[in-house]
């Protein structure tokens, strides 16, 4: 069969956006739009005494203003959709609008309606609100003790949720010959996808239906959840998402705005557009991250882990968003031994409500913190008994003879061969030479390091029956439609919901292969909840292995019913047809044949069908994973450090991941720079600060440090390729292997770099200045 | 992000932008390139009533040698002023200061003569300024007048630029044929922005004495300054590496270093040593 699978093929969805033919969402203008903003609250924690909007109902072209006392009973507030079981978990209701009191800088306290941005934005400025401020809870660790304010007046403590897992007996540690504690912090991070939030409603008041473009990651979630905050049937409520400026995580939330658009359309029958604008977003778009990490690794001296402690204090914002909940307990908690075989591990995570904007799934979500702490442990314990950081990560890591590999939390990881990427890794950056090379120009005072980070993920999501056991709001099994149209082309229909990843291409591959019809044949029809059955949209690496699988079943489906029409029409049975390239045959008469069009064309006509077989050439799949997929790898990046100024220069970095099968390595190689940019930015640059007050003090890209292109070298990325047994493409998941590994590969590079000055740790990001402090301060010693 | 109402007027002329000024007592403000002055109106934090576009007035754009100065018209971009072949022939830091502002966008649209009258503290362009001497030639209701830059910016987006007037032209000496120069930044991850950004001008005689040297910082206080003591220390020293390591731990001597998010006050004062050291040894070895 033609190779189409495992091609480098250029992206399909490429020519429509460089030239300017995509449609996002601030592209779609309907007749008679108006558009909306949202006033938000300046201050972290405050009452609000009294509202006036009489100077703002005066801005020409102002057609309503809503505050939150206006939509009580009328829109219900927003629930997470992750209830993790066993945790006394603690929801506080999250109304669209904040009716007395606000939360967090961003909390929503008036939605303006206008006719014209520059009229909304005038009239919002006008609105006089009163508020009385309150002391407000800002970081975690304090929100939690006891004298700390109370986000919420009848949750103690701040307490939102307190999760537990494994056990670790006290004697394993007592007899442990080495030991190392630390404490990470996992800094609060911004997805900032280029393109901020936005929603647009258009109701009709004669059918009733609302249809709803949001800037979703997982349109059918966001109807569901919004179907019942807005009190209106799934049959009626249309969510679309256009073409979109990625998500990373931060589309995945189902949020107030998205439900007061939907809300004020309806209410004025008319439709309404809302475009976050850039400052806005960095304070009412979820966060990512914000854990505090304290880690205690036990061993022995030969280099053998025994036991491992982490507890996780996580910061969850004011409230809890759509996948809140599961971040650091289930994603985080269930991976903290990474790759490796400890025999026992613990986790205890507390989730801590605070007077901040809400944090949620980002790029990894949890499996980034996990491999961090993880990663950076095994390390210092190397450090501790004196032992090469490569070495100790071969004693301790799972072999291939024990796949399926169940890990101390009762994870079962389903395939694996760490020692491929690492030997493929090491051969790469040439270690041996490495550190021969290092040995002199540390002579020389130079400082560089190499760092490591041998990982592995929990992706795929996933089973649904698991689903169902972690608490998870939704069924994560994945849904496609193989429509097979008259003259022979396919339009595809899937549950995912790409916004940059490229799934026309790489489903595209996978139609082309299975069919033996040209790319340019083949549709695929995403994101839209009228046109798409059912799905449950894109995140934590599941597209291509749960999506993409059932993309593949429904194709064979459709194989299968298209053979038993060629049977038919050759007078042979079924048994006696081959399919290859496009062509049904019958085996050993080559001649006697029939093309995929011409099949197209009779099962569609339906003039002349077997019995039993009904006209049209069409399948669906519904495809349930039997368990997650384990994409693993080893990062190695190469450091040098300016010891002046702290200026640390990334000299190299190689990139070896297992993702299962590739099917289209240029698009998994795009995926991989990505997430490297983000995890990389975790460790060097990135961090959001929040003042005493609970201000954030770098809400615009004049202060968060979003790295630019010119801040990396070349990458150097390669794939080892260990199939996936979970599903029938073998493939794992490869867009969040760039985050989930990175970042600790770095910070284990700068550690090493300034081993001389005999320092440990840093806190992330690794400003300049942090650096030259800790050389100073160890110097001065 | 959405500014207040304002009108737009376009001139096309020096004094038909002062009269212009003048007719809106105060409600005016002239915009050039617009890459300082949009942000404020976009963030509301100004509110003019007009905008008075300067960005045609021909006058303003012209560059020319007069004696042994270079006088750059307040229009020229900083793409123009980094590619302008009297600008590289004799005042080449100043091409290689404005070469590395902001992005290739910003020097598309950015005027120095914006960037001087904005007086933004972390902006570039001030540190070749001052080691060039730079005199601001300003137009307004009673003629032209000129001023030093220790005398123009005053203060973090403070100028001293009379009511009513124009910033036309910048007038840079043109240092000693025997001096060479330079400007070393280390760019804020985040804005661009200089975090320290120091140029020099220096050289030797035949002795090897070190005969010239200006050296000046941006971008570690409220304004940008002359580091005369690290240039007190150099002149009529023999050039060697130990002179220039002393003197360059008076760099943050002239200057009132600031903290912010991104770097202390300490961290900043280490950056002055370190960056003055490094770009006095580029210049002179
Ligand atoms: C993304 C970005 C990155 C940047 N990075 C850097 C950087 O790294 N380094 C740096 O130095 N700068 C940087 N800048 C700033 C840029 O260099 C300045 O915006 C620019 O030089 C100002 O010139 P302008 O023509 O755009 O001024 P405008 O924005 O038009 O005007 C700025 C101010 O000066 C006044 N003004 C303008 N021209 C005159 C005149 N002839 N007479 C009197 N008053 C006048 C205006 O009234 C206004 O108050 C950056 C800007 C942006 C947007």
């Amino acid at each position: 069969m033609t190779k189409v699978v495992g091609t480098r093929l250029k992206r399909k969805e490429d020519p429509k956006l460089i030239t300017g033919h995509g449609s996002f969402a601030d592209d779609i203008q309907l007749p008679g739009m108006l558009h909306a903003a949202v006033l938000r609250s300046p201050h972290a924690h405050a009452v609000i005494k009294k509202i006036n909007v009489e100077e703002a109902l005066k801005v020409p072209g102002v057609v309503a203003i809503y505050t939150g006392k206006d939509l009580e009973g009328k829109i219900g507030p927003v629930p997470t959709s992750w209830y993790v079981p066993d945790c006394d978990l603690k929801e506080a209701p999250q109304y669209p609008l904040a009716i007395d009191r606000v939360r967090y800088v961003g909390d929503g306290v008036a939605l303006v309606i206008a006719e014209g941005r520059y009229a909304v934005k005038d009239a919002m400025y006008l609105i006089d609100v009163e508020y009385e401020t309150l002391s407000p809870a800002v970081g975690q660790k304090e929100s939690l003790k006891d004298n700390a304010p109370l986000v919420h007046d009848d949750i103690e403590n701040n307490l939102a949720f307190h999760w537990k897992a494994g056990t670790v007996p006290e004697e394993v540690c007592e007899k442990a010959e080495a030991s190392v504690k630390q404490s990470f912090y996992v800094q609060r991070v911004a997805p900032s996808p280029i393109e901020t939030r936005a929603a647009i409603g258009r109701y009709n008041p004669g059918t009733g239906e609302l249809t709803l473009w949001c800037t979703s990651q997982n349109p059918h979630i966001h109807r569901m959840v919004l179907s019942e905050v807005l009190d209106i049937t799934e049959a009626k409520l249309r969510v679309i998402s256009p073409d979109m400026g990625g998500g990373f995580g931060g589309k995945i939330g189902v949020y107030p705005d998205e439900a007061l658009v939907g809300f004020a359309a309806r209410d004025l029958c008319r439709p309404v557009k809302w475009i976050e604008e850039r400052s806005e977003h960095f304070t009412a778009a979820n966060f990512g991250r914000d854990e505090v990490i304290d880690v205690e690794i036990y061993g022995q001296k030969d280099g053998t882990i025994t036991a491992l402690r982490v507890t996780n204090t996580h910061n969850v914002g004011a409230y809890l968003s759509t996948m809140g909940p599961g971040v650091s307990t289930i994603d985080f908690g269930l991976m903290i031994t990474g790759i490796y075989k400890i025999p026992y591990a613990s986790c205890e995570t507390f989730g801590v409500y605070t007077n901040t904007t809400p944090t949620d799934a980002y790029r990894g979500a949890g499996k980034p913190e996990s491999t961090y702490q993880i990663e950076r442990a095994i390390d210092l314990f190397a450090k501790e008994i004196g032992m090469d950081p490569v070495e100790i990560r071969r004693i301790n890591m799972a072999q291939k003879e024990d796949f399926p590999f169940t890990n101390a939390q009762g994870l079962v990881y389903d395939s694996g061969d760490y020692e491929k990427p690492l030997t493929k890794a090491l051969e790469m950056v040439d270690y041996q030479k490495f550190r021969e090379e290092q040995k002199e120009l540390r002579k020389r005072g130079k400082l560089v390091g190499i760092g490591f980070s041998t990982y592995v993920e929990l992706c795929g999501f996933g089973p649904s029956k698991v689903a169902g056991g972690i608490g998870f709001q939704g069924g994560i099994w994945e849904n496609a439609t193989v429509r097979v149209h008259p003259r022979g082309s396919v339009t595809v229909y899937c549950g995912t919901s790409p916004h940059g990843q490229g799934h026309a291409t790489t489903f595209g591959q996978i139609v082309s292969e299975k069919l033996g019809i040209p790319m340019d044949d083949i549709e695929l029809v995403f994101s839209d909840t009228k046109s798409v059955s059912m799905g449950w949209g894109t995140y934590g690496s599941r597209s291509v292995a749960v999506g993409g699988s059932s993309v593949a079943i429904a194709a064979d489906r459709v194989i299968d019913k298209a053979k038993k029409i060629a049977a038919h029409e050759l007078e042979v049975s079924v048994e006696e047809i081959v399919f290859e390239e496009g062509i049904f045959s019958v085996k050993g008469s080559p001649s006697l044949q029939r093309t995929f069009k011409e099949i197209a064309k009779s099962a569609n006509m339906a003039w002349n069908l077997p019995e039993g077989i009904e006209p049209s050439l069409e399948a669906s799949s519904y495809f349930d994973p039997e368990n997650f997929v384990y994409p693993f790898g080893t990062h190695i990046a190469v450091v040098e450090v300016d010891k002046e100024t702290g200026q640390i220069e990334l000299k190299r970095y190689v990139a070896v991941d297992d993702v299962g099968r590739v099917i289209n390595p240029l698009t998994a190689e795009g995926q991989v720079h990505g997430g490297l940019a983000q995890g990389i930015g975790q460790a060097l640059w990135e961090g959001i600060v929040y003042s005493k007050d609970g201000q954030n003090l770098t809400g615009t890209f004049m202060d968060y440090a979003m790295p630019k292109a010119r801040f990396f070298p070349k990458f150097e990325t390669a794939f080892t390729e260990t199939l996936s047994p979970v599903n029938p493409i073998g493939a794992k998941g490869v867009g969040e292997t760039g985050t989930t590994a990175s970042t600790p590969a770095i910070m284990n590079a700068v550690m090493d770099a300034l081993e001389p000055y005999g320092i440990k740790d840093i806190e992330m990001p690794l400003t300049p200045e942090k650096v030259w402090r800790a050389i100073s301060e160890s110097e001065g010693k | 992000m959405i500014p207040s109402k304002f009108d737009y007027v376009r001139v096309n002329s020096i004094d038909e932008a002062i009269q212009q000024l003048q007719q809106l007592n105060g409600e005016g403000k002239l915009i050039a390139g617009g890459h300082s002055l949009v942000p404020l109106l976009k963030f509301r934090l100004t509110e003019p009533g007009a905008l008075i576009d300067i960005s045609r007035i021909a006058e303003l754009k012209e560059v020319r040698k007069e004696g042994n100065r270079i006088v750059v018209g307040a229009l020229n971009t900083h793409f123009q002023v980094a590619n302008n072949q009297i600008v590289k022939e004799h005042i080449p830091v100043l091409a290689e200061t404005v070469r590395q502002i902001g992005d290739i966008q910003v020097r598309n649209r950015g005027t120095i003569g914006g960037n001087i009258a904005h007086a933004d503290p972390a902006a570039d362009l001030p540190a070749a300024a001052h080691v060039l001497d730079a005199k601001i030639m300003i137009q307004g209701e009673d003629g032209a007048e000129t001023m030093d830059m220790e005398s123009f910016v005053i203060g973090p987006l403070i100028t001293m630029l009379p009511e009513n007037s124009v910033l036309t032209a910048i007038s840079f000496t043109i240092p000693p044929s025997h001096t060479k120069s330079a400007y070393l930044k280390f760019s804020h991850p985040a804005s661009g922005y200089p975090v320290i950004g120091v140029a020099v001008v220096a050289g030797v005689d035949e002795n090897n004495m070190i005969d010239y040297a200006k050296v000046a910082i941006t971008g570690v206080g409220d304004v940008a300054y002359r580091a005369t003591a690290v240039e007190e220390k150099l002149l009529g020293q023999e050039l060697s590496e130990t002179v220039i390591k002393e003197a360059s731990q008076y760099a943050a001597e002239d200057g009132e270093i600031a903290n912010d998010l991104f770097s202390s006050e300490e961290y900043r004062r280490n950056l002055c040593k370190v960056y003055t050291e490094r770009a006095l040894k580029a210049v002179l070895f």
